[in-house]
Protein backbone atom coordinates (compact mmCIF):
# COMPACT_ATOMS: atom_id res chain seq x y z
CA UNK A 1 0.00 0.00 0.00
CA UNK A 2 0.85 3.44 -0.58
CA UNK A 3 -0.18 6.84 -1.03
CA UNK A 4 -1.95 6.28 -4.45
CA UNK A 5 -4.41 4.21 -2.50
CA UNK A 6 -4.92 8.32 -1.32
CA UNK A 7 -6.29 9.36 -4.91
CA UNK A 8 -9.59 10.64 -4.13
CA UNK A 9 -12.68 8.68 -6.25
CA UNK A 10 -15.84 10.48 -4.86
CA UNK A 11 -15.89 14.54 -4.00
CA UNK A 12 -18.75 16.40 -1.77
CA UNK A 13 -20.54 19.24 -3.69
CA UNK A 14 -18.45 18.62 -6.83
CA UNK A 15 -19.41 19.67 -9.98
CA UNK A 16 -16.63 18.79 -11.94
CA UNK A 17 -15.00 15.05 -12.75
CA UNK A 18 -13.12 13.62 -10.06
CA UNK A 19 -9.62 12.42 -10.62
CA UNK A 20 -9.28 9.61 -8.81
CA UNK A 21 -11.91 8.02 -10.55
CA UNK A 22 -11.87 4.63 -12.32
CA UNK A 23 -7.93 4.56 -11.94
CA UNK A 24 -6.35 1.25 -11.07
CA UNK A 25 -6.04 0.35 -7.14
CA UNK A 26 -4.86 -2.80 -5.34
CA UNK A 27 -7.79 -2.80 -3.09
CA UNK A 28 -10.14 -1.43 -0.62
CA UNK A 29 -8.71 -1.32 3.03
CA UNK A 30 -10.88 -2.55 5.97
CA UNK A 31 -11.49 -2.71 9.22
CA UNK A 32 -12.60 -5.57 11.43
CA UNK A 33 -13.68 -5.85 14.62
CA UNK A 34 -14.40 -8.70 16.46
CA UNK A 35 -16.85 -7.77 19.70
CA UNK A 36 -16.51 -11.58 20.85
CA UNK A 37 -12.67 -10.68 21.93
CA UNK A 38 -13.06 -7.47 22.94
CA UNK A 39 -12.48 -6.79 26.84
CA UNK A 40 -13.17 -3.08 26.86
CA UNK A 41 -9.74 -2.09 28.01
CA UNK A 42 -10.01 1.24 26.03
CA UNK A 43 -6.50 1.18 24.77
CA UNK A 44 -8.03 2.06 21.32
CA UNK A 45 -9.56 5.52 22.82
CA UNK A 46 -6.28 6.39 23.89
CA UNK A 47 -4.54 5.47 20.66
CA UNK A 48 -6.46 7.41 18.59
CA UNK A 49 -6.65 10.49 21.24
CA UNK A 50 -2.66 9.98 21.09
CA UNK A 51 -2.12 9.56 16.96
CA UNK A 52 -4.54 12.26 16.19
CA UNK A 53 -3.27 14.75 18.52
CA UNK A 54 -7.16 15.19 19.79
CA UNK A 55 -7.46 17.55 23.41
CA UNK A 56 -7.92 15.46 26.63
CA UNK A 57 -11.73 16.02 27.49
CA UNK A 58 -14.01 15.71 30.63
CA UNK A 59 -15.23 11.67 30.88
CA UNK A 60 -18.94 11.56 31.97
CA UNK A 61 -19.73 8.83 34.89
CA UNK A 62 -22.88 7.08 33.79
CA UNK A 63 -22.56 3.94 35.86
CA UNK A 64 -21.32 2.08 33.19
CA UNK A 65 -17.80 1.73 32.19
CA UNK A 66 -18.36 3.75 29.03
CA UNK A 67 -16.25 6.78 28.60
CA UNK A 68 -18.95 9.18 27.95
CA UNK A 69 -22.40 9.02 26.48
CA UNK A 70 -21.46 9.25 22.21
CA UNK A 71 -18.30 9.66 20.64
CA UNK A 72 -17.43 13.49 20.04
CA UNK A 73 -15.83 16.18 17.92
CA UNK A 74 -12.94 15.29 19.42
CA UNK A 75 -13.38 11.63 20.43
CA UNK A 76 -13.85 9.70 17.35
CA UNK A 77 -13.68 6.51 18.92
CA UNK A 78 -15.83 5.13 21.70
CA UNK A 79 -16.26 1.64 23.18
CA UNK A 80 -20.04 1.13 24.30
CA UNK A 81 -20.90 -1.30 27.12
CA UNK A 82 -24.37 -2.68 27.03
CA UNK A 83 -25.80 -5.51 29.17
CA UNK A 84 -27.84 -7.86 27.82
CA UNK A 85 -29.98 -10.10 29.43
CA UNK A 86 -30.55 -13.67 27.33
CA UNK A 87 -33.77 -15.52 26.84
CA UNK A 88 -32.44 -18.04 29.49
CA UNK A 89 -31.25 -15.52 32.28
CA UNK A 90 -28.19 -15.79 31.43
CA UNK A 91 -25.94 -11.94 31.26
CA UNK A 92 -23.87 -10.83 28.25
CA UNK A 93 -21.69 -7.82 29.26
CA UNK A 94 -22.11 -6.39 25.40
CA UNK A 95 -18.76 -3.99 23.81
CA UNK A 96 -18.30 -2.54 20.82
CA UNK A 97 -16.11 -0.10 19.39
CA UNK A 98 -18.28 2.77 17.44
CA UNK A 99 -16.53 5.13 15.34
CA UNK A 100 -16.98 5.92 11.43
CA UNK A 101 -17.85 2.99 9.30
CA UNK A 102 -16.26 3.99 5.99
CA UNK A 103 -19.72 3.61 3.81
CA UNK A 104 -19.09 3.11 0.57
CA UNK A 105 -22.04 4.68 -0.20
CA UNK A 106 -21.26 7.37 2.67
CA UNK A 107 -24.75 9.50 3.30
CA UNK A 108 -22.71 12.11 4.72
CA UNK A 109 -21.08 12.99 1.39
CA UNK A 110 -24.07 12.58 -0.69
CA UNK A 111 -25.98 15.27 1.66
CA UNK A 112 -22.28 17.76 1.48
CA UNK A 113 -23.08 20.74 -0.29
CA UNK A 114 -19.54 22.21 -0.14
CA UNK A 115 -17.12 21.37 -2.73
CA UNK A 116 -14.64 18.61 -1.08
CA UNK A 117 -15.35 18.85 2.13
CA UNK A 118 -15.82 15.32 2.15
CA UNK A 119 -14.30 13.16 0.22
CA UNK A 120 -13.27 8.94 -0.60
CA UNK A 121 -9.77 7.87 -1.44
CA UNK A 122 -9.93 5.08 -4.01
CA UNK A 123 -9.03 2.64 -1.21
CA UNK A 124 -12.23 3.16 0.95
CA UNK A 125 -11.35 5.70 3.52
CA UNK A 126 -14.17 8.70 3.73
CA UNK A 127 -12.04 11.59 5.21
CA UNK A 128 -13.65 15.07 5.95
CA UNK A 129 -11.52 18.11 4.30
CA UNK A 130 -12.16 20.93 7.32
CA UNK A 131 -10.32 23.28 5.35
CA UNK A 132 -12.92 22.93 2.86
CA UNK A 133 -16.22 22.66 5.46
CA UNK A 134 -18.68 24.96 5.79
CA UNK A 135 -20.24 23.94 8.61
CA UNK A 136 -23.90 23.32 7.74
CA UNK A 137 -24.50 19.85 9.25
CA UNK A 138 -25.52 18.16 6.01
CA UNK A 139 -23.55 15.16 6.58
CA UNK A 140 -25.00 14.86 10.60
CA UNK A 141 -28.29 14.11 8.35
CA UNK A 142 -26.93 11.97 5.95
CA UNK A 143 -24.77 9.85 8.61
CA UNK A 144 -27.05 6.39 9.46
CA UNK A 145 -24.20 6.23 11.99
CA UNK A 146 -24.68 9.61 14.12
CA UNK A 147 -21.23 9.84 13.67
CA UNK A 148 -19.93 13.72 12.54
CA UNK A 149 -20.02 15.68 15.79
CA UNK A 150 -19.58 19.49 15.33
CA UNK A 151 -17.19 21.77 16.70
CA UNK A 152 -19.06 24.68 18.37
CA UNK A 153 -16.68 26.99 18.48
CA UNK A 154 -14.86 26.57 15.10
CA UNK A 155 -18.11 24.89 13.27
CA UNK A 156 -16.40 22.53 11.47
CA UNK A 157 -17.18 18.26 11.47
CA UNK A 158 -14.58 15.96 12.37
CA UNK A 159 -14.56 12.08 12.62
CA UNK A 160 -12.24 9.00 12.68
CA UNK A 161 -10.21 9.20 9.79
CA UNK A 162 -9.11 5.45 9.99
CA UNK A 163 -6.05 7.38 10.28
CA UNK A 164 -5.52 8.00 6.71
CA UNK A 165 -2.02 9.70 7.16
CA UNK A 166 -0.77 6.70 8.73
CA UNK A 167 -2.54 3.62 6.31
CA UNK A 168 -1.08 6.16 3.31
CA UNK A 169 2.60 5.24 4.63
CA UNK A 170 1.32 1.79 4.83
CA UNK A 171 0.69 1.63 8.54
CA UNK A 172 -1.97 0.57 10.41
CA UNK A 173 -4.64 2.21 12.02
CA UNK A 174 -3.93 3.63 15.85
CA UNK A 175 -6.33 1.89 16.91
CA UNK A 176 -5.48 -1.54 15.33
CA UNK A 177 -2.05 -1.32 16.80
CA UNK A 178 -2.78 -0.91 20.08
CA UNK A 179 -4.98 -3.37 20.49
CA UNK A 180 -3.90 -6.40 22.98
CA UNK A 181 -6.39 -9.44 23.00
CA UNK A 182 -6.00 -8.98 18.75
CA UNK A 183 -9.64 -7.94 18.40
CA UNK A 184 -9.22 -5.53 15.51
CA UNK A 185 -7.55 -6.54 12.13
CA UNK A 186 -7.03 -4.45 9.33
CA UNK A 187 -6.36 -5.65 5.32
CA UNK A 188 -7.90 -5.86 2.31
CA UNK A 189 -11.80 -5.98 2.46
CA UNK A 190 -11.61 -9.28 1.07
CA UNK A 191 -9.56 -10.70 3.52
CA UNK A 192 -11.05 -9.10 6.32
CA UNK A 193 -14.03 -10.58 5.10
CA UNK A 194 -12.77 -13.99 5.04
CA UNK A 195 -11.30 -13.60 7.94
CA UNK A 196 -14.53 -12.11 10.31
CA UNK A 197 -16.54 -15.30 8.76
CA UNK A 198 -14.62 -17.69 9.58
CA UNK A 199 -14.81 -16.25 12.87
CA UNK A 200 -18.51 -16.54 13.09
CA UNK A 201 -18.61 -19.95 12.09
CA UNK A 202 -16.23 -21.08 14.86
CA UNK A 203 -18.46 -18.89 17.19
CA UNK A 204 -22.04 -21.01 15.09
CA UNK A 205 -20.34 -25.08 15.66
CA UNK A 206 -18.40 -24.54 18.73
CA UNK A 207 -19.26 -21.48 21.17
CA UNK A 208 -23.33 -21.78 21.00
CA UNK A 209 -23.93 -18.52 19.42
CA UNK A 210 -25.96 -19.94 16.62
CA UNK A 211 -26.70 -16.48 15.70
CA UNK A 212 -23.04 -15.09 15.31
CA UNK A 213 -22.30 -13.61 11.90
CA UNK A 214 -20.94 -10.59 10.27
CA UNK A 215 -21.98 -6.39 10.54
CA UNK A 216 -21.49 -5.40 6.56
CA UNK A 217 -24.64 -3.29 5.88
CA UNK A 218 -25.78 -3.76 2.44
CA UNK A 219 -27.65 -0.59 2.71
CA UNK A 220 -24.81 1.68 2.51
CA UNK A 221 -22.68 -0.58 0.16
CA UNK A 222 -20.74 -2.45 2.40
CA UNK A 223 -18.82 -0.48 5.01
CA UNK A 224 -14.84 -0.47 5.75
CA UNK A 225 -15.88 -1.31 9.13
CA UNK A 226 -17.11 -4.64 9.58
CA UNK A 227 -18.45 -6.39 13.02
CA UNK A 228 -18.25 -9.88 14.32
CA UNK A 229 -20.90 -10.28 16.01
CA UNK A 230 -22.56 -12.80 18.61
CA UNK A 231 -26.26 -12.17 17.51
CA UNK A 232 -26.32 -10.99 13.82
CA UNK A 233 -30.02 -10.69 14.34
CA UNK A 234 -30.03 -8.11 16.98
CA UNK A 235 -27.16 -5.65 15.56
CA UNK A 236 -29.06 -2.75 18.02
CA UNK A 237 -28.30 -4.68 21.54
CA UNK A 238 -24.97 -3.74 20.95
CA UNK A 239 -25.26 0.59 21.69
CA UNK A 240 -27.83 1.35 19.03
CA UNK A 241 -25.77 -0.34 15.80
CA UNK A 242 -28.65 0.02 13.28
CA UNK A 243 -30.26 -3.07 11.87
CA UNK A 244 -30.45 -2.31 8.15
CA UNK A 245 -28.89 1.22 7.74
CA UNK A 246 -29.13 3.41 4.37
CA UNK A 247 -28.53 6.69 3.39
CA UNK A 248 -32.43 8.81 5.02
CA UNK A 249 -35.09 8.83 1.98
CA UNK A 250 -35.43 12.30 2.31
CA UNK A 251 -31.98 12.96 1.47
CA UNK A 252 -31.89 10.53 -1.53
CA UNK A 253 -35.24 12.22 -2.66
CA UNK A 254 -33.35 16.04 -2.40
CA UNK A 255 -30.33 15.27 -3.44
CA UNK A 256 -31.87 12.77 -6.49
CA UNK A 257 -35.55 13.53 -8.03
CA UNK A 258 -36.09 17.11 -6.40
CA UNK A 259 -33.14 18.23 -7.71
CA UNK A 260 -33.17 17.32 -11.09
CA UNK A 261 -37.30 18.50 -11.11
CA UNK A 262 -36.04 21.55 -9.43
CA UNK A 263 -33.85 22.62 -11.87
CA UNK A 264 -35.94 21.86 -15.08
CA UNK A 265 -37.90 24.20 -13.76
CA UNK A 266 -36.07 26.74 -12.70
CA UNK A 267 -34.31 26.89 -16.11
CA UNK A 268 -37.89 25.98 -17.88
CA UNK A 269 -39.82 28.68 -16.13
CA UNK A 270 -36.86 31.32 -16.93
CA UNK A 271 -37.36 30.33 -20.73
CA UNK A 272 -40.85 30.30 -20.22
CA UNK A 273 -40.81 34.05 -19.31
CA UNK A 274 -38.85 35.24 -22.17
CA UNK A 275 -40.47 33.29 -24.92
CA UNK A 276 -43.60 34.98 -23.05
CA UNK A 277 -42.55 38.07 -23.62
CA UNK A 278 -41.06 37.83 -26.69
CA UNK A 279 -44.68 36.36 -27.67
CA UNK A 280 -47.24 39.36 -25.97
CA UNK A 281 -44.70 41.77 -24.89
CA UNK A 282 -45.68 43.99 -22.05
CA UNK A 283 -49.33 44.85 -21.30
CA UNK A 284 -50.35 48.12 -22.15
CA UNK A 285 -52.34 50.93 -21.08
CA UNK A 286 -52.18 54.73 -21.75
CA UNK A 287 -49.86 56.27 -19.32
CA UNK A 288 -52.53 60.04 -18.95
CA UNK A 289 -56.63 60.17 -19.52
CA UNK A 290 -59.11 57.16 -20.31
CA UNK A 291 -58.82 53.72 -20.47
CA UNK A 292 -57.46 52.31 -23.48
CA UNK A 293 -60.37 50.25 -25.97
CA UNK B 1 -56.49 54.90 1.26
CA UNK B 2 -55.02 56.45 3.94
CA UNK B 3 -54.94 60.37 4.47
CA UNK B 4 -51.16 59.92 4.20
CA UNK B 5 -50.31 63.14 2.01
CA UNK B 6 -47.85 62.51 -0.50
CA UNK B 7 -46.90 64.62 -3.26
CA UNK B 8 -48.03 63.11 -6.60
CA UNK B 9 -47.84 63.92 -10.18
CA UNK B 10 -50.60 65.02 -11.65
CA UNK B 11 -53.02 62.08 -12.95
CA UNK B 12 -51.03 59.49 -10.15
CA UNK B 13 -53.08 58.32 -7.31
CA UNK B 14 -51.20 56.82 -4.18
CA UNK B 15 -50.75 53.03 -4.05
CA UNK B 16 -48.30 51.60 -1.86
CA UNK B 17 -47.47 53.61 1.69
CA UNK B 18 -44.16 54.38 2.71
CA UNK B 19 -44.82 51.29 4.86
CA UNK B 20 -45.72 48.87 2.45
CA UNK B 21 -42.74 49.64 0.06
CA UNK B 22 -40.03 49.44 2.52
CA UNK B 23 -41.45 45.94 4.22
CA UNK B 24 -41.19 45.05 0.09
CA UNK B 25 -37.84 46.03 -0.23
CA UNK B 26 -36.59 44.82 2.65
CA UNK B 27 -38.31 41.56 2.06
CA UNK B 28 -36.82 41.72 -1.66
CA UNK B 29 -33.47 42.12 0.02
CA UNK B 30 -33.27 39.42 2.36
CA UNK B 31 -35.38 37.18 -0.16
CA UNK B 32 -32.16 37.72 -2.91
CA UNK B 33 -29.65 37.20 -0.25
CA UNK B 34 -31.13 34.09 0.62
CA UNK B 35 -32.05 33.14 -3.11
CA UNK B 36 -28.40 33.52 -4.16
CA UNK B 37 -27.13 31.64 -0.92
CA UNK B 38 -29.42 29.43 -1.21
CA UNK B 39 -28.88 27.97 -4.71
CA UNK B 40 -25.02 27.94 -3.89
CA UNK B 41 -25.95 25.31 -1.38
CA UNK B 42 -28.56 23.66 -3.93
CA UNK B 43 -26.15 22.77 -6.68
CA UNK B 44 -22.90 22.21 -7.10
CA UNK B 45 -22.61 24.26 -10.50
CA UNK B 46 -24.00 27.66 -8.71
CA UNK B 47 -21.57 27.02 -5.38
CA UNK B 48 -19.57 29.83 -6.73
CA UNK B 49 -22.53 32.20 -6.15
CA UNK B 50 -21.51 31.81 -2.11
CA UNK B 51 -18.08 32.21 -3.12
CA UNK B 52 -18.39 35.67 -4.42
CA UNK B 53 -20.54 36.23 -1.43
CA UNK B 54 -17.68 36.05 1.12
CA UNK B 55 -17.01 32.12 1.07
CA UNK B 56 -19.79 29.61 1.90
CA UNK B 57 -18.66 29.59 5.61
CA UNK B 58 -20.20 32.91 5.63
CA UNK B 59 -23.04 32.59 3.60
CA UNK B 60 -23.95 29.52 6.11
CA UNK B 61 -23.71 31.62 8.85
CA UNK B 62 -25.43 34.89 7.90
CA UNK B 63 -28.32 32.57 5.48
CA UNK B 64 -30.52 31.80 8.89
CA UNK B 65 -30.11 35.43 9.83
CA UNK B 66 -31.61 36.94 6.63
CA UNK B 67 -34.14 33.96 6.80
CA UNK B 68 -35.46 36.26 9.69
CA UNK B 69 -35.78 39.16 8.24
CA UNK B 70 -37.26 37.80 5.28
CA UNK B 71 -39.90 35.79 7.63
CA UNK B 72 -40.40 39.06 9.89
CA UNK B 73 -40.93 40.86 6.41
CA UNK B 74 -43.39 39.03 5.53
CA UNK B 75 -45.02 38.89 9.43
CA UNK B 76 -45.70 42.56 8.58
CA UNK B 77 -47.12 42.02 5.09
CA UNK B 78 -49.71 39.80 7.12
CA UNK B 79 -50.36 42.55 9.12
CA UNK B 80 -51.03 44.92 6.29
CA UNK B 81 -52.21 43.30 3.95
CA UNK B 82 -54.34 40.03 5.00
CA UNK B 83 -57.82 41.24 5.04
CA UNK B 84 -57.10 42.28 1.60
CA UNK B 85 -55.97 38.89 0.49
CA UNK B 86 -59.01 37.36 1.09
CA UNK B 87 -60.58 35.19 -1.66
CA UNK B 88 -63.82 36.89 -3.38
CA UNK B 89 -66.04 35.63 -6.21
CA UNK B 90 -64.05 38.54 -8.19
CA UNK B 91 -61.09 35.76 -7.52
CA UNK B 92 -62.95 32.93 -9.14
CA UNK B 93 -63.97 34.76 -11.83
CA UNK B 94 -60.50 35.95 -12.77
CA UNK B 95 -58.80 32.53 -12.92
CA UNK B 96 -61.21 31.54 -15.22
CA UNK B 97 -60.50 33.80 -17.61
CA UNK B 98 -56.23 33.90 -16.70
CA UNK B 99 -55.96 32.83 -20.41
CA UNK B 100 -56.90 36.58 -21.16
CA UNK B 101 -54.66 38.04 -18.26
CA UNK B 102 -51.64 36.06 -19.85
CA UNK B 103 -52.57 36.98 -23.18
CA UNK B 104 -52.88 40.55 -22.15
CA UNK B 105 -56.15 40.85 -23.23
CA UNK B 106 -56.96 42.84 -19.66
CA UNK B 107 -60.51 44.61 -20.58
CA UNK B 108 -61.52 40.62 -20.87
CA UNK B 109 -60.41 40.48 -17.15
CA UNK B 110 -63.29 40.65 -14.31
CA UNK B 111 -62.66 43.97 -12.41
CA UNK B 112 -60.13 43.12 -10.09
CA UNK B 113 -59.82 45.14 -6.25
CA UNK B 114 -56.73 46.07 -4.65
CA UNK B 115 -55.26 43.00 -6.00
CA UNK B 116 -55.99 40.52 -7.92
CA UNK B 117 -56.25 36.70 -7.54
CA UNK B 118 -53.14 36.17 -8.87
CA UNK B 119 -51.39 38.89 -6.54
CA UNK B 120 -53.23 37.46 -3.66
CA UNK B 121 -52.26 33.80 -4.76
CA UNK B 122 -48.54 35.59 -4.66
CA UNK B 123 -48.79 37.00 -1.11
CA UNK B 124 -50.66 33.11 0.69
CA UNK B 125 -47.94 30.73 -1.35
CA UNK B 126 -44.79 33.43 -0.35
CA UNK B 127 -46.45 33.52 3.15
CA UNK B 128 -47.09 29.89 3.96
CA UNK B 129 -43.62 29.18 2.40
CA UNK B 130 -42.06 31.40 4.64
CA UNK B 131 -43.69 29.32 7.33
CA UNK B 132 -42.55 26.12 5.78
CA UNK B 133 -39.20 27.79 5.33
CA UNK B 134 -38.63 29.23 8.82
CA UNK B 135 -39.54 25.77 10.50
CA UNK B 136 -37.63 23.78 8.54
CA UNK B 137 -34.64 26.56 8.79
CA UNK B 138 -34.45 26.67 12.44
CA UNK B 139 -33.83 22.64 12.46
CA UNK B 140 -30.93 22.95 9.83
CA UNK B 141 -29.84 26.28 11.53
CA UNK B 142 -28.49 23.79 14.36
CA UNK B 143 -28.31 20.18 13.21
CA UNK B 144 -26.26 19.04 15.69
CA UNK B 145 -28.42 20.16 18.80
CA UNK B 146 -31.33 17.76 17.16
CA UNK B 147 -31.35 14.65 19.52
CA UNK B 148 -30.57 11.00 17.84
CA UNK B 149 -34.04 9.96 18.42
CA UNK B 150 -35.31 13.32 17.13
CA UNK B 151 -33.72 13.14 13.51
CA UNK B 152 -37.01 12.65 11.80
CA UNK B 153 -36.53 16.65 12.48
CA UNK B 154 -33.65 16.82 10.27
CA UNK B 155 -34.93 14.21 8.06
CA UNK B 156 -37.91 16.27 6.78
CA UNK B 157 -36.36 19.35 6.88
CA UNK B 158 -33.90 18.82 4.19
CA UNK B 159 -36.86 17.93 2.14
CA UNK B 160 -39.19 20.48 2.99
CA UNK B 161 -36.75 23.50 2.82
CA UNK B 162 -35.64 23.10 -0.83
CA UNK B 163 -39.15 21.81 -2.27
CA UNK B 164 -41.08 25.28 -0.37
CA UNK B 165 -37.68 27.10 -1.76
CA UNK B 166 -38.53 26.07 -5.20
CA UNK B 167 -41.72 27.33 -4.78
CA UNK B 168 -41.21 30.54 -3.80
CA UNK B 169 -38.43 30.61 -6.34
CA UNK B 170 -41.36 30.06 -9.48
CA UNK B 171 -43.31 32.83 -7.45
CA UNK B 172 -40.55 35.35 -7.24
CA UNK B 173 -40.01 34.69 -10.93
CA UNK B 174 -43.36 35.74 -12.33
CA UNK B 175 -43.21 38.50 -9.77
CA UNK B 176 -40.36 39.64 -10.64
CA UNK B 177 -41.84 38.89 -14.60
CA UNK B 178 -44.80 41.11 -14.06
CA UNK B 179 -43.82 43.44 -11.98
CA UNK B 180 -40.42 44.58 -13.73
CA UNK B 181 -41.81 43.80 -17.43
CA UNK B 182 -45.21 42.99 -18.50
CA UNK B 183 -47.16 45.73 -16.44
CA UNK B 184 -45.46 48.91 -17.02
CA UNK B 185 -45.71 51.64 -14.03
CA UNK B 186 -45.98 48.54 -11.96
CA UNK B 187 -41.97 49.16 -10.82
CA UNK B 188 -42.09 52.25 -10.22
CA UNK B 189 -45.48 52.14 -8.25
CA UNK B 190 -43.10 50.29 -5.40
CA UNK B 191 -40.78 52.35 -5.15
CA UNK B 192 -42.42 55.86 -5.48
CA UNK B 193 -45.66 54.90 -4.21
CA UNK B 194 -48.25 56.26 -6.75
CA UNK B 195 -49.42 54.72 -10.33
CA UNK B 196 -51.51 56.52 -13.25
CA UNK B 197 -55.34 56.46 -12.67
CA UNK B 198 -55.02 54.94 -16.09
CA UNK B 199 -52.90 52.23 -14.56
CA UNK B 200 -55.77 51.69 -11.56
CA UNK B 201 -58.53 51.77 -13.93
CA UNK B 202 -56.89 49.39 -16.06
CA UNK B 203 -55.77 46.49 -13.47
CA UNK B 204 -57.42 47.33 -10.94
CA UNK B 205 -61.23 48.86 -11.78
CA UNK B 206 -62.55 47.30 -8.41
CA UNK B 207 -60.01 49.21 -6.35
CA UNK B 208 -60.05 52.69 -8.49
CA UNK B 209 -64.03 53.14 -7.70
CA UNK B 210 -63.65 52.49 -3.93
CA UNK B 211 -60.67 55.07 -3.72
CA UNK B 212 -62.84 57.32 -6.08
CA UNK B 213 -65.56 56.63 -3.59
CA UNK B 214 -63.77 57.41 -0.31
CA UNK B 215 -62.08 60.37 -1.66
CA UNK B 216 -64.29 63.71 -0.50
CA UNK B 217 -62.28 65.16 -3.27
CA UNK B 218 -61.54 62.65 -6.17
CA UNK B 219 -58.66 63.66 -8.34
CA UNK B 220 -58.63 64.02 -11.43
Amino acid sequence: MSQETLRIQKISGHAGTVPGEDTQREFTVCKLIDTTTCIGCKACEVACMEWNDLPFGETVFDNTYQTMPETRWNYWNLILFNEHEREDGTLMWLMRKNQCMHCAEPGCLAACPADGAIVQYTNGIVDFQQANCIGCGYCITGCPFDIPKMNPKTNRVFKCTLCADRVGEGLEPACIKSCPTGCLHFGSKDDMKFLAEGRAKQLRDHSNFPKAGVYDPPGVGGTGVIYVLHDATQPELYGGLPKDPSIPWTVKLWKGPLKWLGNVAMVGGLIGLVVHYLRFGPKDHEDEGGEKK
Amino acid sequence: MSSTEQLLPPGHVLRYTLKERLTHWVAAGAYIYLLITGLAFWSPWLFWAAVILGGAPVSRMLHPWAGLIFFAAVCNMYVMWAPQMRHTDVDKAWWKAVRYYSTNQDDKMPPAGRYNAGQKFLFWGFFWSAVALLASGVVLWFPENIPWNLRFLRYISVIIHPAAALLTVGLFLIHVYMGVFAERGAFGSVIRGDVSIAFAKRYHPGWYKEIVRQSSTPRK
